[in-house]
């Protein structure tokens, strides 16, 4: 594996890779920008815990999903749909 | 619970078949007065929003031509019937209009927790690092931190909670979101970014997980000193 450090235009600050993670996680980071992001990453223990931080919020919030309905509007849709049914 | 499919649904709300409709209520209603509430200002009037919605989308079904998927076309109707301005209280603002107030093209982090863009060695870099989060197997949601992650959603501007609620709660793709909100890809994101960025926040303020590495970042002189 190449080492990268020695150049620093290749290289990101964390300030801007911060900015970069969710476009990174949506899949729409160019990939150039993805290369510098991983590599940073790579050798940065803050960020590698940011990323892994971000990811972990990232569809992973399910069980917060409310299940519930107020009973009473369910049921006064119900009803609304038997009086319109054909 | 794997979503039914469309043209099954479709067919059988046509047929007036109640089990249905209840299986259609039971799945959108809860996502749907969380996008009712960015466009009202009440819980009270978001529920009358997705009643009338439900109403719109039964007299509706006959034309729905399945161009999109049934939830995003009942989604667009909540949309429309929020933003309808009614005689109460409702607003008529889209929801894109509410999303560009809230980007406000700042920093989503706090630049104090990075070294200033002239420090001699490492411009940019951390100063106050995350540390890592003491996760137990079941995740975040198993511990106390629901409740810091719940009441941090609920904290957040409409337009945020909104695109995080649908996104990372309910699972939606981006592009049903987008979609369903009327509001580009790259507005979504802008918002899910600020969101996902406040929330990370909130769970890491709540278990203190930060770390001050400034000592770390001195000339390699002094680093890996074997002892």
């Amino acid at each position: 594996m190449t080492d990268d450090r020695a150049h620093p235009e290749t290289d990101l600050a964390c300030i801007e890779e911060v900015e970069l993670i969710t476009d990174y996680l949506e899949g729409v980071l160019p990939a150039a920008d993805v290369r510098r992001l991983e590599a940073h990453v790579e050798m940065c223990p803050g960020c590698t815990e940011y990323l892994a931080q971000m990811r972990s919020i990232a569809g992973g919030l399910g069980a917060l999903r409310e299940e519930s309905i107020p009973p009473e509007l369910r049921r006064a849709l119900l009803a609304s749909f038997r009086e319109r049914r054909p | 619970m794997p979503e039914p499919r469309d043209e099954h649904l479709t067919a059988a709300l046509r047929d007036g078949d109640e089990r249905a409709f209840a299986t259609l209520v039971d799945l959108h209603t809860p996502a749907m007065l969380r996008v009712a509430m960015a466009y009202v200002p009440s819980r009270a009037v978001a529920e009358e929003v997705v009643q009338e919605t439900w109403i719109a989308v039964m007299r509706g079904i006959d034309d729905f031509e399945g161009r999109s998927s049934l939830k995003t076309w009942i989604f667009r109707i909540l949309a429309n019937v929020a933003m309808r301005g009614g005689s109460r209280e409702r607003r008529s603002v889209p929801f894109a209009a509410l999303a560009a107030a809230e980007d406000t093209g700042e920093p989503t982090v706090d630049p104090d927790r990075f070294l200033p863009p002239d420090h001699e060695l490492f411009p940019g870099h951390w100063a106050i690092a995350p540390a890592r989060w003491p996760t137990p197997e079941e995740g975040l949601l198993a511990g106390e931190t629901r409740g810091v992650i719940a009441a941090a959603i609920e904290a957040l501007p409409k337009a945020q909670r909104t695109v995080l609620s649908l996104r990372d709660v309910e699972g939606w793709s981006s592009e049903e979101v987008c979609e369903a909100l009327e509001i580009s890809a790259g507005n979504q994101r802008i918002l899910l970014h600020r969101a996902r960025t406040r929330v990370r926040e909130a769970i890491e303020e709540y278990l203190g997980a930060t770390e001050d590495v400034t000592g770390e970042l001195v000339p390699d002189t002094a680093q890996q000193d074997p002892t």
